[in-house]
């Protein structure tokens, strides 16, 4: 039998490797030299003094944009159609970026704008586009948010969808939230928000009423459905009654039954409708659902947490306060995971301990993160959050100040991976912690790559394992232990310290 | 008219039933049963006109076909997403054009670069920060060997001058610095992206590259973004024809390879839609032929190379087939090992570019017959290609929906189903053995002799995988 080689092995051969040598003729590179004294000198501290000076230009940053977050939040309530107005690539794209983590179909709606709409404005398409997707896709609700065209030109979504009614080409009766997410503003963890609200609000309208004993949960832009799953078991658990606003396990975790379901599950809209009346809210992120919290506090009089259960005193924190709220105690069983995840970190330490961390990421992920590293007496010394706010970079410094394990700590806000990588260069670290594009700092640099948070194409399915709760941190504890361990062999394989006990 | 097209006629009917008046009376036109001799009047779709909104269309836009498949693949200039932070986001490195080099070096393939805009930029325009933004790459960056800035939708709706800034830097750096007005409300889809990126590429690189010598045997093979390595695998074929392979259009492409394509004696084009505008171009101005050729499975591969061969003398036609004797034993052997596992099996394609006629030869050298087959953003020129490639009263499908794909499906139950990747999972679910047809599903090369086993084996292992089986499907 021929043996076969794909890409992986095809060019490594001796034919492929020589017609390379050919192509230069006709490519023209720089000389050997060359690149290596360029390539030598992007490792200084003098090429990293210039690239932090850098005002206008972002290279690798780690954020999407708005109407990602607006689209994949609209997602998460059943029978709910995500429609986005302006031009059809921005669709195409959250569509390919959204299937390509979570390995899953994902249906969106663009009204599919183009140079006529752009001098006229983009009603006409509002209105075919709205008739169309009640037609063909049947929705229950259909969530209405902007790419960067609509906002430039001034598309008033309000207006335009009371037109819809009016013209009858969507029943009277169709919920039809909006919100406006210009991708120039914020990224993809505030089109979250924005739509979250939009949603809840429009939903909520009139329904105030009899209180219920229930609890609302929003998870944020969290693409980690094992975190839902997770939140799921553990109020069965505390015997808490709640709802998740907006719920996505299903839209990006549905089980394989031969079928294709466009709208495979999601937050029912009678409960979304009824989250008015609940006890509280509590968010799970912070800088994602912003506006949607304040609006919570002030419209629906409500108690509002945010508490962000990655860790072990985070999570302590997070049962403390729902025990509060609900005035349930805190069930043995949830007590002794949360014991079994402290054996496993004491058990572990010492191949965590001093070791220095590099972190990237949405800003309520690495401040779980950096809580979590210092616990297991890792120090976090790198932070970059290309999305992070002010408030952000006053929260993760305080945080780090209040551990002798974060005193090397230093956040960069509106920073991307390329200054990552000076950093990596001029003050390396042990650990990179990071989404799949990190691994051009592990191609640059060699520092080992821990996979966490968004978006995850290169790895399977660890969005579905849950990094919130106790449950949760025993998953990060075990990720980062082993990944040290892997890291050990590789650097001692041909060593006596190859040991096969740790 | 013959039953084989009426049957499928009725079929499309029964499809577009779904939708509301407007919208069905526009869809009819793009779908049409198939009529290889051209003599129906009805079996013609009518292509490259704009998506109904609504509609679930899969198409992207004209940044994608600018950024995402011409200019993107260029090696050695910075490809700079002008504009607000998504597009470059969604369209970073996810079409695998591989290409030698050190990245963030000499080369910048993988990388994102944005100007990023914020409110304050929509406002007072962009003009400013990019020329800003040009420097500091010409700092950090100081191997490239030019910039391309690819416009996103607000630069054209806000009226910023990006040539203007680009003349005048360009004139500083002393290399080119390439504005491509590629927003993304331009045009019904990528194709437009393609086309203007073509006319960048005349307008500011071609004819101005070096070439130090010159043979008759020169030719530059273009509309190949060596995805998964498919032109270093097509590439070795010409040249072991005997070929001077002086140019390579754009995957892992130097700018000055694509300036000195001027100075070849034929070009070679692949993927026609996407760089047809460049060869005409050329044959106009320096008088340069071109032909279409096809490097996906053994019959077609053979009859291209000996069609490349007889625009050549004797010596070059030999070493053809010399080529041809050398690769036929270990392609038949493929065949043999792999038609067995895959005959009669039926293939419906839905992608974009060449791949739904060009695949059809490899598919049907394995014994698969592809029974519809479509394009995202055809023209009319396509399509016509197309028709005699197909069986009659297979379906022709022009920017299909969601909607659409999934209602052929269930009629035609095709035994697998090759589109992208916002398609992949919904078949995954249907329990339709699927391949991405864009990305290779992160495979390949599957061009030429060294792609066309890594097709075959993946067809195979698409069809045959035994995960099929494992799901129980409700009553």
């Amino acid at each position: 039998m021929i043996k076969i080689r794909d890409h992986n092995e095809l060019f490594k051969q001796p034919d492929y490797q020589e017609q390379f040598e050919r192509k230069k003729e006709f490519e023209k590179p720089w000389p050997k030299e060359k690149v290596r004294e360029v390539s030598d000198w992007t490792k200084t501290k003098e090429y990293r003094d210039l690239n932090f000076k850098r005002e206008n230009i972002k290279i690798n940053p780690a954020k999407a944009c708005q109407p990602l977050g607006a689209v994949f939040c609209a997602s998460g309530f059943d029978g709910c159609m995500p429609f986005v107005q302006g031009a059809q690539g921005c669709v195409a794209y959250f569509r390919s970026h959204l299937s390509r983590h979570f390995k899953e179909p994902f249906a969106a709606i663009s009204t599919s704008m183009t140079e006529d709409a752009a001098v006229f404005g983009g009603l006409n398409n509002m209105l075919e586009g709205l008739e169309n997707t009640y037609a063909l896709y049947k929705p229950k609700m259909i969530a209405v948010s902007t790419t960067c065209m609509a906002e430039v030109i001034g598309d008033d979504l309000n207006s335009y969808i009371k037109t819809s009614r009016e013209k009858g080409v969507i029943p009277e009766d169709l919920p039809v939230p909006f919100a406006h997410t210009p991708s120039f503003v914020g990224s993809h963890i505030v089109g979250y928000d924005n739509m979250l609200k939009g949603i809840l609000k429009t939903l909520s309208e009139g329904r105030s009423g009899e209180p219920n004993r229930k609890v609302n949960i929003i998870p944020g832009f969290d693409t980690y459905t094992g975190n839902y799953l997770e939140i799921k078991r553990l109020m069965a658990l505390m015997g808490v009654e709640y709802t998740l606003l907006a719920d996505v396990s299903e839209t990006f975790d549905s089980p394989n039954t031969g079928e294709y379901k466009l709208y495979p599950g999601g937050t029912p809209l009678p409960e979304a409708m009824d989250a008015v009346n609940a006890l509280g809210t509590i968010a799970l992120q912070k800088y994602s659902t912003v506006k949607t919290m304040d609006y919570i506090k002030k419209e629906w009089n409500q108690q509002a947490l945010t508490l962000s259960p990655i860790g072990i005193r985070n999570t302590d924190t997070f049962f403390e306060e729902l025990s509060k709220l609900t005035g349930k105690p805190v069930p043995a069983a949830i007590e002794a995971e949360r014991g079994r995840a402290v054996d496993a970190m004491v058990d572990s330490h010492p191949y965590v301990h001093g070791k220095r961390f590099a972190l990237v990421g949405d800003p309520d992920q690495l401040l779980g993160m950096i809580s979590l590293i210092m616990e297991m007496g890792g120090n976090p010394v790198h932070i970059v959050c290309t999305n992070g706010d002010k408030h952000f970079e006053a929260e993760a410094t305080e945080l780090l100040a209040s551990s002798p394990f974060g005193v090397e700590g230093k956040v960069y806000i509106n920073k991307d991976m390329w200054h990552m990588r000076s950093l990596l260069f001029t003050e390396p670290v042990d650990l990179l912690v990071g989404n799949s594009y990190a691994k051009f700092l592990v191609r640059d640099t060699g520092t080992p790559l821990l996979r966490i948070g968004f978006p995850l194409f290169d790895r399977h399915h660890l969005h579905r394992y849950p990094i919130i709760g106790y449950q949760g941190t025993l998953n990060l504890v075990t990720m980062i232990v082993n990944t040290v361990l892997d890291e050990m062999d590789r650097n001692t394989i041909d060593t006596t310290s190859f040991d096969v006990i740790r | 008219m013959s039953t084989a097209i009426k049957d499928t006629q009725k079929m499309i009917e029964e499809v577009l039933d779904a939708y509301p008046e407007k919208s069905k009376k526009e869809r009819a036109k793009h779908l049409a049963a198939n009529d290889p001799s051209g003599q129906c009047s009805t079996c013609q779709v009518k292509s490259n006109v704009k998506s109904r909104p609504g509609v679930m269309t899969v198409r992207g836009c004209a940044y994608a076909g600018a950024k995402g498949v011409v200019w993107g693949p260029v090696k050695d200039q910075i490809t700079v997403s002008h504009g607000p932070i998504g597009c470059g986001q969604y369209s970073w490195w996810s079409r695998r054009n591989y290409y030698n080099g050190q990245t963030g070096i000499d080369t910048f393939g993988t990388m994102h670069i944005t100007t990023d805009f914020q409110e304050k930029n929509i406002v007072y325009g962009g003009d400013k920060g990019l020329d800003g933004a040009l420097h500091e790459l010409k700092e950090l960056f100081p191997l490239a060997k030019g910039i391309g800035i690819l416009s996103e939708c607000p630069v054209g709706l806000i009226g910023d001058d990006i040539e203007a800034v680009s003349k005048r830097v360009a004139k500083e750096f002393n290399y080119p610095i390439v504005p491509v007005r590629c927003e993304g409300f331009r045009g019904v889809s990528q194709s437009l992206g393609h086309h203007i990126a073509n006319d960048t590429i005349k307008d500011y690189v071609l004819g101005k590259g070096t070439l130090d010598t010159s043979t008759p045997y020169d030719v530059a093979l273009i509309g190949d973004y060596n995805i998964g390595g498919d032109a270093w695998a097509s590439r070795k074929i010409l040249e072991e024809m005997g070929l001077r392979v002086i140019s390579q259009y754009t995957g892992d492409a130097t700018i000055n390879e694509i300036a000195i394509a001027t100075k070849a004696k034929l070009n070679l084009i692949h993927c026609y839609r996407s760089m047809n505008y460049i060869c005409r171009h050329m044959e106009e101005e320096y008088g340069i032929p071109w032909m279409e050729f096809n490097f996906f499975g053994p019959t077609k591969t053979y009859d291209s190379i000996r069609k490349i061969a007889a625009k050549f003398d004797e010596k070059i036609q030999e070493k053809a087939e010399t080529v041809i004797a050398k690769y036929k034993p270990v392609m038949d052997e493929i065949i043999g090992q792999f038609r067995p596992k895959l005959e009669g099996k039926k293939v419906m394609l839905y992608v974009g570019g060449l791949r739904p006629r060009h695949t059809i030869g490899a598919y049907e050298d394995l014994g698969m017959e592809v029974v519809a087959s479509g394009y995202e953003f055809g023209h009319n020129d396509d399509y016509k290609r197309t028709y005699p490639e197909m069986k009659e009263g297979a379906v022709i499908m022009d920017d299909a929906t969601l909607y659409e794909l999934e209602e052929f499906t269930r009629r035609l139950k095709p035994d697998m189903v090759g589109s992208g990747i916002k398609e992949k999972y919904s078949y995954h679910k249907l329990g339709v053995p699927f391949r991405q047809m864009h990305s290779w599903d992160y495979s390949g090369p599957y061009h030429g002799f060294d792609g066309f086993p890594v097709f075959a084996r993946d067809m195979d292992m698409t069809v045959n995988s035994p995960t099929w089986d494992l799901i129980r499907r409700k009553k």
